[in-house]
């Protein structure tokens, strides 16, 4: 040690307007962090997302206040601490301090808990602006999915639905209360939209990254799903819960559209024949079966559903 | 016996290697039962299996450079990510903290050896059995088991090729033979912490290590039970027709997923805890101060076991899980950052007007540390239900459990082979080799994994085999992180086996770290202390207090110098 720094004894201004500057500095970044963290996420295109991204921005402001403060002490550390080369002394032989040890448990348990009551609250909003519910019951709710999968239900008063929402390996399906079927989810905007979630085989996941919104679909059971969706446009829906072989091309779009032009849209798709959406699954079973069938074992994809509006891999979406 | 260089005849009698000593690496091939050897075999091995990981992690990170599945076919690329993501953690990681804890525990308690040495044995040999059996599910017709480590029914279940031995079948049976190795391996470490310890060495004098692998053992216990019976209620249903898990035979598939996640959330902390006992060691020798805080750091370590048992339905927030349980599960997950916060601050504590020297274990350990608080808040985001709900099942999780599994655990374990190196082979690694191993792997982990958070909050799902273009950019730069990562294993395989073959001689005590192991001779001899075993009389981590560490320790010191 240096003989020239008893350092408990004093305990300098200097020393306190460093530590307040360097908090000062540190919030200021992290205040920058939170507001930049909305350009990391895709476009806000239900009323979930501006929650979740709020909630989002909030944990990345504190997150980085955290781990920038942590890192400035490793720093200082490295900086001002270091044991030149060839010195074997040993530092000060503190062991502790307990009401350091105290603070810093208690600070951590105040924000978490503080994090953990602001986000049961949003939680609890968002099972408001889109209640869920889980039917289940094996095989009861089997012949639910099954009778599903043939003709629609009745459409609640002010909400639209329910669109059934059927995921095999590998394919979306839409099934409209009309009993249109589509190949990629149309929507009208600013309305709440429910849903039946179905599958026929495995675990799937419905999850469209512009609404900041998932949801699991379990064989065996219907879950009730609702949503709204904000802003018009077309995004990407993603299979979320892996489910075999061809998993990663199990995707579609949801086009959200103006009541008027969801309208028109249903009663055009009403009239147009069944057809076959295209199925990237089959594709690339069948392209694998004609080069002699190598690789490891899958399930053949179902056979693509039959609809009225097919999806169109090639229409560019936006997030 | 050619050689002419005396050795002590206590290091002859030693069944683990000293180099030049004629023959005894004849004894890594056998059913030894001594501590020290088994962990040498279990670490050799498991660095084996780290290289078959990285391999098949570099053959999908080459598959994911572009965004169609182009390099192999998407059931390839699901069979590796499956195997990637299994030999990772049942093949490297448990094992090779196995082999530390076989390496540590008996020195650092004044032990000659484990309670159990046979069982001992028994749990080791099973590692490289069940490693077969997970390689042979390569080449069976169908390949191995492409439905993810959580093997989630009824994808596990679906048996595409109807045999009666497939990929699934191996893998259900390899992880069943690995939790019983672990079992055993975690009724031994118990029970010899608990009754081993040299006189003197209450709980309050035992190493944070111990206390951490006491910890972390306790889980394996009360855990493991219930992933076995999962995964045998699983081979049921995938090999004789039962339906615990089919909803066609009104079994439930979300059942599974509450086994699954019993064990294997807690999992992580069997793996992470030993990592912060390696942390507790290190940093006091390198900065040369006690541990800041000993008391408090070695319970919060049981505040994580207890917590850790009891926050598994945070996997489920999206599944079936109705609002109830995700509040409940959110608050109890985020109250694990206390117990991992006080250990996080104490590392903090322990730097603070320290006098630091930047050796190759150091290196890790400050990387690890600054890694791992990058990802306890990322940990924080996902407990969040609202931003899990969009988060979860994308990269952003891929991201965030490899900054906890490499980027902070396997940090740990390279900081923790560099440190005693010297102790358990009695050469000294190569600084230089080491620093740049360093200097690669965190360069290599930070472009592999910290882009991956990004992709997943632009949506990104993990496991896909191909993707969107949007998320090109991001994927490139992991890839080349990955390959940089591979480059990364050069210098340090060159490194232990150089070094390991004709490295500088070391002293019993390179570091002037305390602790009873520091006090044996390097290597030390089969027994350790044999008969005479020192007298404890002052806490682990006396550094600059000036207090010995046991009674007569100039005696120890000097015999140890003679050795
Ligand atoms: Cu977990």
């Amino acid at each position: 040690m240096t003989p020239s720094a008893p350092p408990a004894r004093r305990f300098p201004i200097a020393a306190l307007v460093l530590i307040a500057a360097a908090l000062a500095a540190d919030g200021a970044v992290s205040l920058w962090m939170a507001r930049t963290s909305h350009h990391w996420l895709p476009v806000q295109a239900s009323a979930a997302a501006p929650y979740v991204d709020d909630l989002f921005a909030l944990e990345t402001g504190i997150g980085s206040f955290i781990f920038l403060g942590c890192f400035a002490v490793m720093l200082w550390t490295l900086l001002f601490n270091r044991a030149p080369k060839y010195d074997m002394e040993d530092g000060d032989p503190i062991e502790g301090n307990l009401k350091l040890e105290i603070t810093w448990t208690i600070i951590p348990l105040v924000i978490v808990m503080l994090i953990a009551i602001h986000a049961i609250r949003v939680s609890n909003t968002l099972a408001t602006i889109g209640p869920k519910e889980r039917v289940l019951g094996g095989e009861q709710a089997l012949q639910v999915a099954e009778g599903a999968t043939a003709t629609g239900a009745a459409p609640a008063a002010a909400d639209y639905g329910p669109i059934e929402v059927i995921a095999r390996q590998w394919s979306w399906e839409f099934v409209y209360p009309d009993g249109t079927r589509s190949g990629e989810l149309h929507l009208p905007v600013d309305r709440r939209v429910r849903f039946k979630l179905i599958s026929m085989d495995v675990l799937h996941g419905f999850y469209v990254p512009a609404f900041r919104l998932k949801q699991d679909l379990i064989p065996g059971s219907v879950i009730d799903y609702s949503l709204v969706p904000t802003r018009e446009g077309r995004y990407r829906l993603r299979d979320s819960m892996f489910s075999g072989g061809y998993f990663s091309t199990n995707q579609t779009d949801v086009v959200v559209e103006s009541a008027g032009t969801f309208e028109r849209w249903l009663a055009d798709a009403a009239r147009a024949p069944l057809q076959e959406s295209p199925n990237a699954a089959l594709q690339l079973w069948q392209a694998r079966l004609a080069k002699g069938d190598k690789g490891w074992a899958t399930v053949p994809p179902a056979p693509p559903p039959l609809v009225n509006v097919i999806h169109d891999p090639t229409a560019p979406h936006e997030g | 016996m050619a050689t002419s260089v005396p050795f002590d005849p206590r290091v002859l009698k030693a069944p683990h290697p000293v180099p030049g000593a004629p023959d005894n690496w004849k004894r890594f091939f056998s059913f030894n039962t001594d501590a020290k050897v088994i962990g040498i075999q279990y670490m050799a091995v498991a660095l084996l299996f780290l290289l078959v990981g990285g391999l098949l992690a570099m053959i999908m990170r080459g598959e994911l450079i572009t965004p169609p599945a182009d390099l192999v076919d998407p059931t390839v690329y699901n069979g590796l990510y499956t195997m990637h993501g299994t030999v990772m953690l049942f093949l490297f990681l448990f094992p090779i903290l196995n082999g530390f804890n076989n390496l540590l525990i008996p020195p650092m308690i004044g032990a000659p050896d484990m309670a159990f040495p046979r069982l001992n044995a028994l749990a080791f040999w099973l590692f490289p059995l069940f490693g077969i059996i997970l390689m042979a599910s390569f080449f069976v017709p169908g390949g191995p088991s492409g439905s993810g480590w959580w093997a989630y029914p009824p994808v596990s279940t679906q048996n595409p090729l109807g045999h009666f031995i497939n990929g699934q079948f191996l893998w259900i049976l390899a992880v069943a033979l690995s939790g019983v190795s672990s079992i055993l391996g975690a009724i031994n470490f118990i029970t010899t912490i608990l009754r081993m310890r040299a006189p003197g060495m209450g709980y309050f004098r035992l190493p944070i290590f111990c206390w951490t692998a006491l910890a972390a053992q306790t889980i394996q216990l009360i855990g493991l039970p219930v992933l076995t019976g999962g995964a045998v209620m699983l081979l049921f249903d995938l090999s004789f027709g039962t339906s615990f898990f089919r909803p066609e035979g009104g079994g439930d598939p979300m059942l599974y997923q509450h086994f699954f996640w019993f064990y294997s959330h807690p999992a992580v902390y069997v793996m992470v805890l030993p990592v912060f006992g390696i942390f507790s060691e290190l940093f006091p020798v390198y900065a040369r101060k006690p541990l800041f805080g000993y008391k408090v750091v070695a319970i919060a370590s049981f505040g994580i076991t207890f917590l850790s048992l009891i926050v598994w339905v945070h996997h489920m927030f999206y599944s079936g899980t109705p609002q109830w349980m995700r509040n409940l599960f959110m608050v109890t997950t985020m109250l694990i950052a206390v117990p991992t916060g006080i250990k996080v601050f104490a590392w903090l504590g322990t730097l603070w007007r320290g006098r630091i020297r930047l050796s190759t274990p150091m290196l890790f350990c400050l990387g690890g540390l600054f890694n791992f608080i990058f990802a306890g808040i990322t940990g924080i985001m996902l407990a969040t239900v609202p931003v899990d709900i969009h988060v979860g099942n994308t990269y952003f999780v891929v991201g965030h459990f490899h900054y906890v599994i490499f980027c902070t655990i396997t940090f740990g374990v390279f900081a923790g082979i560099y440190h005693w190196f010297p102790k358990f082979t009695g050469r000294m690694y190569y600084e230089g080799l080491g620093k740049l191993h360093f200097v690669l792997t965190f360069i290599g982990s930070t472009l592999n994994f910290l882009p991956m958070h990004w992709a997943g909050l632009m949506g990104m799902p993990r496991r896909v085999a191909s993707y969107d273009p949007e998320f090109a950019l991001a994927n490139v730069l992991a890839s080349l992180g990955a390959f940089l990562l591979g480059v990364a294993t050069i210098p340090f395989i060159l490194n232990i086996v150089s070094s390991w073959a004709r490295g500088p001689k070391a002293g019993p005590n390179p570091w002037s770290a305390i602790g009873l192991e520091w006090l044996l001779p390097s290597p030390p001899p089969a027994e350790n202390f044999e008969d005479d075993v020192p007298t404890v009389i002052s806490g682990p981590y006396g550094y600059g207090l000036g207090q010995p560490l046991v009674e007569h320790q100039e005696r120890y010191v000097a015999r140890a110098k003679e050795a």
